[in-house]
This record gives C-alpha cells, structure tokens and sequence, in this order.
C-alpha cells in the first residue's frame, strides 16, 4: 500500500483517534532530564526540538537547530516496561476455614497505544513475543498486554553514536511489527500502514497523497539515519567464536570493570528475567505472588541449593553476553541483541560490549 | 524457635531512628507484640527483664570501654543476636573519628576532657562479638526488619534481597543520575533496602545500605575520575554512614593514598 501524507498539526488528531477507541498513549516526553516513555495526553508534551547525545556511560539532551518532534534516538527507558512490568502480582492466596484459597489477579491492563517506537524496538518486541507468547508456556501478564496494544512506529532519521542496528539487520527502517509507521519531515508524516487496525484508523485521519518531493524528502531523511550508524559489530561466527572462547583472559578483564548493578540488562529492551516472591502478612495469612524484574548479574539469581553457580563478576558478565548473542540462537533461534545500544550508554562506567566483543574476535583470528 | 520468644533490644553509640523503626511498624506492632514478648526495650518501655532472651536487636557501634564490656554480656545472654542499622553493623557515620586524631575531637570539644571515656575508635558489633544476622541501613527498613522477625519466628530464612540500588532504580522508572546528568552516586555499590528514595529526588545515593555483595568500587570512582570528579569529593561519597564497611573503607583510603603519592 503507498504511504500518506499527515500534516503536523494533525498528529493531535491521530492522538485523539486512539484515544476514542480506549487506548492509552505512551509516548516520549522529556522526565528526568531524559526522553523518557510516559502517558501523553497532546502532542505538545512530545520532545520538540530536542534530541539526545549519547556515548558509552554518557547521555545528555540538547536543542535542536528545528522543531522535530522525533529528532532523538532512543532513551532510557523502552517499551519492555509496559508490556512485561517492572513488578506484577501473578496471584493471591488467603487462608480460610477450609484451607487455602487461591485467586488470579482481576485487573485489566489498559490498553496500550506505543508511539514513537524504533526499529530496533519493534525487533526487540519481536524477541519477546517469541520468549513470552510461543514458547510451551505463555506468559499471561505480557499476552494481556502486548494483544491488546497499538503500535506507531517512528523512522529514525539520525543515529547516536552508540547505535548498531544495521549489524544486528534490525533497523533503521521499520519493515514490520507495526500498526502505522512514521516517518518525520519538516511539514509533517509520511504515513504507512502496517495492520488492518492501522488502516482502519488511518480512514479517519485527515491524510492526503504525499508529493513526489515529500516522498524523496523521506527517503534521503532515512537513508541519513544509516548514513551516521559508525559502530559496527561483526556477527558472522559470532555464536561459536564466544562459545568456543570461554576462558579469553578479556571476560576477565571486563569483570573487573563490571559493577555488575544490573543496568545493562534493566535497560536492554530484550532482557527478560524476573524472580517470583512470596510475601506474606505477619500472619501469614495472606499472601501475593509478586514477580520483579531481576537480573543475571545479582549474586542471588545464580543461587541454587545455597550455593551461588556464578561466584564472580566476570562470570557472571560472560553469562549475560554469550547469552545474548550466542545461546540465545540456541534458544529462541536468533540473537537477543537488537543493537539499540542502551547498555552502552546506561553502563555507569561504560562498558561497550561491542568493543568486548571485538576484543575476544580480534585475538581468535 | 519456641512459642513466644523473650525479644530484648539494646542501644550503643547510635541515634536511635533503627529502633524508632521497630516503633514506627504501627499497624504491625500489634502483630509483632503477641508474636514475642517484648522484655527489654528502653526506648518504649520501663519494663527490663534480665536474660536470657532469644532474640536480640542490638543498635549502635562500640565507641566507649564500658559498652566494649557490656556487649560480650549482651551477646552472653543472646541466644539469636541481631545488629540494626550501619553504626551496629559497620561502625556508623561516627566512624570518621577513625581516622581522626581523637584525642584532639576531645580537647576541642569538652571543657573537661578528662571526665571522658571514650576508644579512639567506633566499630561494628561484629568487630567484639558474634553476629548472627546483620540488618544494614540508616535507618533499617521498617519492612525487612518484621521480614527478618517473621522468618524467625517461622523458623524459615528471611528474604531480604542482597542486589545494588541500580535495579531498584530501573524498577520504579527513575533515570540514571550518574549517566544523565553526571552526577556521582553510590547506587552502583550499594545494596538494596530503601526502595532507591534519593535518586528519584535528584540526589546521588548516600549509601546508607552498605555494601552490595562482591563490589568493585574502584572502577566506579576510576571512571569518575575520568569524567572530572575531584578524588576530595568520591573520598567524602565513600564515608558516610558506612564509611568503615570494609569496601568502602579500602577504596577511601587508596583514593588517598594516591593522591599523597
């Protein structure tokens, strides 16, 4: 189907229509001194004119020379946190006179709209359909979710220096996993239609056919997003390189730069896991299942009969990274790295692990 | 444990806001009164019954000859003893006179210094006696205090996470202080308990936790470093309330160290 033209002051309208049909839209708004992913109500609480400036342990916002309102790559934050909550109460159970009675939670998430999501991100929401959703078992708390959400994607048309995605094939260009995609020039969106619920809702937009110089314009605005991609990582073998180099004096090295807080694989829109708690009244008479997010690189993840398995840092740096981008083929058939580049820029010390990843490589050939 | 173990909480050099924790349960103070008998707990009651007790809740550092006695007697009549916040566990922000001329705080501060009585120095509880659980904090968290209460009265281990303020950050949404804006913070190094309050209000992390299991703060103030942090200033980060904490006591003292190399 050709794409469509949207005039900028009509992005309210396309706000408004999803709003008519019940959903909640999350999109970036600046919070925190960051373009962060929250609930916008107008298009006025979009970034405009802003855009971040990222490098290994370092993120900063700074004004743009015009008005764009997607002119930032991506923030700390990614969808991963609507669709897999950072904390959920899978059940509750309280005691009676007849025992235990057991109760599924009865709350229904809201239904979300994702505007402004990137390519890496729809390849990341991709990776965790197949981990969450087709796997033998399915996750019920992101099905309810992740069923029931809208999403707009937005083209990049300029990359941080921290982005790889034309390594991982996932970005810049948004080529599926959307409801509609965007891209942005200086009058308004060429608008294109991914689902039959994109095309419903693109009936009552007010869109025109794009000129042939808007559609030009939108093709040289993506192809300057790849043009500023720099970092490169080479995958080809990458799976049996790191496999087959598990004891390389570089993991290390990386362990003793490692804080092992966790950041990497909090922000890292693919990261999944989580750790299941009981909690309980002081009676004990009343207690939830809570799941949190949680993290290969605590101590306490690896516990098993007492005894944490992965008794260091390094090893436990090693774990998250041969997981990534190798075992993860091994498990849900392709690499669990989107190259985002999040955990570059969110590592407080600034580990890069495609420099990490070159370094094992370097000496392997 | 049996039914309705004898709880008794003693005080050392501190400023009583971890035992103000156990007060301030409100709800489930009640709970926690019929659970164990409370026998000695100067802080809200005239009642003190000798031990032996089963539970011991013990505040505050070793700072004084006569409390360095008095907690080998606590400890002797503990069957369970339990320190409460960073003075009980790792010295407390008092700690600083360790690496003071003490002789000299006295002087310059009391008329008569030779009424006082007091070590050179302010250590944990574990540095005198036998410790058989640790809760950090300062304050502790009201929460992992009748977790650790529970789980003992249930005869069952108590959950209290040992992962960094990082994760608690990510969990309720706040965005890295340090990475965003450049400003210091001990997150990194610090375990979890607080919920992670002052980074969400714009402040780097005080460390009120002490330290997370097997930190490496020395990568964590060398890339500070890098980015323009005075040593002065990571020195002052490391030593607060559990400046005296092992790790942050050996990263303070190397910063330095080489500063006067």
């Amino acid at each position: 189907m050709p794409p469509w033209f949207l005039e900028k002051a009509c992005l309210q309208d396309l706000l408004e229509r999803l709003r008519d049909r019940g959903y909640a839209v999350i999109g970036p708004t600046i919070s925190q001194e960051a373009i962060c992913y929250d609930e916008i109500h107008t298009i006025d609480e979009l970034p405009r004119g802003w855009t971040d400036v990222q490098q290994a342990g370092r993120y900063r916002l700074q004004r743009r020379a015009d008005e764009s309102l997607f002119g930032y790559v991506v923030g700390p934050h990614s969808w991963k946190r609507y669709l897999f909550p950072p904390q959920a109460t899978l059940m509750t159970a309280d005691r009676t006179d007849g025992g235990w009675s057991m109760q599924a939670p009865v709350e229904v998430p809201p239904r979300y709209a994702f505007l402004g999501v990137r390519a890496c991100e729809l390849a990341a929401i991709r990776i965790q359909d197949k981990v969450f959703l087709e796997g033998p078992y399915v996750d019920l708390v992101y099905q309810a979710r992740r069923e029931r959400c809208f999403v707009v994607a937005v083209n990049c048309t300029q990359a941080a220096s921290t982005c790889f995605c034309t390594s991982m094939n996932t970005g810049p260009r948004c080529q599926a996993g959307f409801d509609l995609a965007l891209t942005e020039l200086p009058t308004g969106f060429l608008v294109e239609c991914g689902s039959d619920a994109g095309s419903e809702l693109l009936a009552s937009l007010p869109v025109r056919e794009p000129s042939a110089e808007e559609l030009t314009a939108a093709e040289s605005a993506r192809e300057q997003a790849v043009h500023q991609i720099q970092r490169l990582m080479d995958t080809t073998n990458i799976r049996e390189d790191l496999l087959t180099n598990l004891n390389h004096p570089r993991w290390q090295e990386a362990g003793e730069r490692c804080l092992s807080c966790t950041n990497c694989t909090m922000v890292c829109p693919t990261c999944f896991c989580s750790s299941v708690n009981e909690v309980a009244d002081l009676g004990a008479d009343h207690v939830r299942r809570e799941r949190v997010w949680d993290s290969c690189f605590n101590l306490d993840f690896s516990t098993m009969n007492g005894t944490p398995v992965r008794n260091n840092v390094a090893s436990r740096y090693r774990q998250w990274l041969t997981h990534k981008l190798a075992s993860w083929h091994d498990q849900f058939g392709s690499s669990g790295c989107v190259g985002c580049g999040r955990c570059i820029t969110w590592c407080p010390v600034g580990i890069d692990l495609t420099e990490e990843v070159a370094a094992i490589r370097g000496d392997v050939r | 444990m049996t039914a309705k173990p004898r709880l008794a909480v003693f005080k050392f050099a501190s400023c009583d806001g971890c035992q103000l924790s156990l007060l301030d349960c409100e709800d489930e103070l009640l709970a926690v009164a019929g659970a164990v008998e409370i026998v000695h707990f100067a802080e809200a009651t005239s009642r003190m019954e000798p031990g032996p007790y089963d539970i011991v809740l013990v505040e505050g550092s070793i700072t004084t000859p006569d409390d360095a006695a008095r907690i080998q007697d606590v400890r002797a009549n503990a069957r369970f003893l339990m320190t409460i916040g960073a003075c009980a566990t790792a010295g407390g922000i008092q700690s600083l006179r360790n690496w003071a001329d003490h002789q000299e705080f006295l002087q310059a501060v009391y008329a008569r210094p030779e009424y006082i009585s007091s070590l050179a120095t302010s250590t944990a509880i574990a540095d005198h006696v036998p410790v058989d659980f640790e809760l950090r904090g300062c304050p502790i968290s009201r929460q992992q205090l009748l977790e650790v209460l529970v789980a003992l009265i249930d005869g069952r281990k108590p959950q209290t996470p040992g992962h960094g303020v990082c994760l608690d950050c990510k969990r309720r949404g706040s965005v890295c202080i340090t990475v965003a804006r450049g400003v210091p913070c001990m997150g990194p190094l610090t375990q979890s308990g607080c919920g992670a309050i002052c980074p969400a209000f714009d402040r780097g992390c005080y460390g009120c936790f002490g330290p997370a299991p097997q930190v490496q703060p020395r990568s964590l103030t060398g890339h500070l470093l890098e980015q323009g942090a005075p040593p002065r200033q990571l020195v002052q980060l490391l030593r607060n309330f559990n400046g005296f904490a092992p790790e942050f006591r050996g990263e303070s003292e190397r910063l330095i160290s080489q500063q006067e190399t």
